[in-house]
């Protein structure tokens, strides 16, 4: 038994856990994505009790926990909270060609950030507070990503 | 040792097959919301939380962080956990031990799932082992036919013995407005059910159900603020047993004449605890994890209600019957209703309900002990004795 490790290496197994999801968005959520997919439209929810308007919605205050029952819609545009660029390229998880990057951003009226892309800015344009639109996409089916990015302000004529 | 611990509020969804109107969070918070109001008091006054789920039903790993929307635990102490089936009814011990410390007094149990989001059964795959058990077989359905076989080949029970505990637990489920399956499946009804691994049949499993629940915990100290009566915890106990599907039954417990050493020594500890010596008799109600009909016969020998092999003969008398000696599963049970973090904590939501009188159509008349159950994984057991009478001095 001494010597069974000599030139044998650990068998090791191989697995990839594959388990299929759908997740529901429940009713709040469909309203909103509805809204976005058929209506370029934002919505956000207020809080009775607290005034805060959330975007995304939220069904309850995580706060205060009084149900949200008002939609508000809010603007496409807003402000740049918070933001990281991409420099470096992976085939399979890049939803942009580079530089792209990530954001978080406040849309005028609401009191929440929201997640997104950003996409078409110089070298050094992106900072805190800096203003921003969105950019749909031509074709929506109803996710987040009926937004395809958000892009600083360009002010028209 | 610490204080003394009661229900004393409770909360759940009606338990479907699928809540697409609602996402996890937002299901949670139902249950949540319910259980505050059913205790008159608001998120704030809660000091702690613990919520359960198994994270490969939905996918979501972090659903401590993930679920502060629903649970309402926003900048509070939260602790998440996952055993199995018996996640609810680890959650409700958890949740126990934090108030029995000492260290909060009104803690938050949550147990919830949405198994409508994934495929229950490649997810509970995932719980088993990846070199011993994965490449011959896992699941659920499976490993409980080789229990259901075992347990044939032991006693002479028969297919329609198990039929008659399903066909009991649907029966009961007619009473409960919150039971997913609503369904009054007769005993032939479950046996002319397709076999899904022999003698496992359709009609012997339990569903794959979208619920939650959530259940207050309140120390000795502040349990006159509640309305409603507290539903003391009398004793709990938890066992675990080896690892692979093939441990227990076929080598160790064959050999040493074990049945289902986790649940009898879980069992044994807490009447031990309370002082039960008969508790077919002592036990007014049962709420037990039972997540398939042979359970219904072989668990019976388990906790004592009758001697081995005696399971049919008990549960054909009636005895568990609503109206019996021992009413198991007023509720109907997993059998009817398996949403399978929230399950555990469901039994404990029962025997509370029960215990305080407030438990509808389902009600049994003059509870004064409940038994509640958890099992889980490869085949252990959480058991909790809880009563109308505050224990003496706190039991552990």
């Amino acid at each position: 038994m001494e010597d069974w490790r000599k030139g044998q290496e650990i068998v090791v197994m191989e697995g990839r856990i594959k388990v299929p999801y759908r997740w529901a968005a429940g009713e709040v959520g469909t309203r909103y994505l509805q809204a976005l997919r058929d209506e370029r439209k934002f919505l956000g929810t207020r809080c009775p009790g607290c005034g805060i308007v959330y975007h995304p919605p939220r069904r309850h205050c995580p706060d205060c926990g009084r149900e949200c029952a008002e939609w508000v819609e809010l603007g496409d545009r807003g402000t740049l909270v918070s933001y990281t660029v991409v420099h470096r390229h992976h085939p399979q998880l890049s939803p942009l060609p580079l530089p792209f990057g990530y954001g978080i951003v406040k849309l005028e009226g609401a009191d929440t950030g929201f997640l997104h892309l950003l996409y078409e800015f110089g070298e050094g344009e992106l900072e805190a507070g800096l203003p921003v639109e969105a950019v749909f996409a031509e074709e929506r089916e109803g996710s987040v990503l009926d937004v395809r990015y958000f892009r600083p302000l360009r002010e028209v004529g | 040792m610490g204080k003394r611990v009661a229900v004393v509020g409770v909360g759940m969804t009606k338990q479907r097959s699928s809540r697409p109107d609602v996402t996890g969070q937002e299901l949670i918070n139902e249950a949540v919301r319910a259980a505050l109001e059913d205790a008159g008091i608001s998120r704030r006054d809660i000091d702690a939380v613990v919520i359960g789920n198994m994270d490969h039903f939905e996918g979501i790993n972090y659903v401590d962080t993930w679920s502060v929307d629903g649970s309402g635990a926003l900048m509070k102490p939260i602790m998440k956990l996952t055993t199995g089936g018996t996640t609810g009814t680890t959650v409700a011990m958890a949740a126990y031990y934090h108030v029995a410390s000492g260290l909060f007094d009104r803690v938050l149990a949550i147990g919830w799932e949405k198994n409508s989001e994934s495929d229950t059964t490649g997810a509970i795959i995932t719980a088993f082992d990846p070199f011993w058990d994965r490449p011959i077989f896992a699941g659920a359905v499976a490993g409980l036919a080789l229990e259901a076989t075992q347990y044939m080949h032991l006693t002479g029970a028969t297919e329609e013995d198990a039929a008659y505990v399903a066909a009991r637990e649907r029966r009961h489920a007619l009473n409960n407005p919150y039971a997913h399956l609503h369904i009054n499946l007769t005993i032939e009804d479950i046996m002319n059910s397709p076999y899904l691994s022999w003698p496992v049949k359709m009609g012997d499993m339990c569903p794959r159900t979208d619920g939650a629940c959530a259940v207050i915990f309140a120390s000795e100290d502040v349990v006159d603020e509640f309305p409603s009566q507290p539903a003391w915890i009398l004793a709990v106990a938890d066992r675990h047993l080896w690892a692979y599907t093939s441990d227990p039954y076929v080598n160790q417990a064959l050999e040493n004449g074990w049945w289902f050493p986790a649940l009898e020594w879980a069992a044994g500890e807490v009447y031990d605890k309370v002082g039960i010596r008969d508790p077919l008799k002592e036990i007014d109600v049962a709420e037990l994890y039972l997540p398939y009909s042979f359970a219904g016969l072989r668990y019976m020998e388990s906790l004592g209600f009758c001697e081995r092999g005696g399971g049919p003969a008990l549960v054909r008398s009636g005895a568990t019957d609503m109206g019996g000696e021992c009413p198991v599963n007023p509720s109907g049970g997993v059998m009817s209703s398996n949403a399978i973090g929230a399950t555990g904590l469901l039994r404990v939501a029962e025997c509370a309900l029960q215990i305080q009188g407030r438990a509808g159509d389902r009600q049994v008349p003059e509870v004064k002990i409940a038994l509640a159950t958890g099992f889980g994984g490869c085949f252990w057991s959480d058991v909790l004795l809880m009563g109308r009478e505050m224990p003496e001095k706190p039991r552990g």
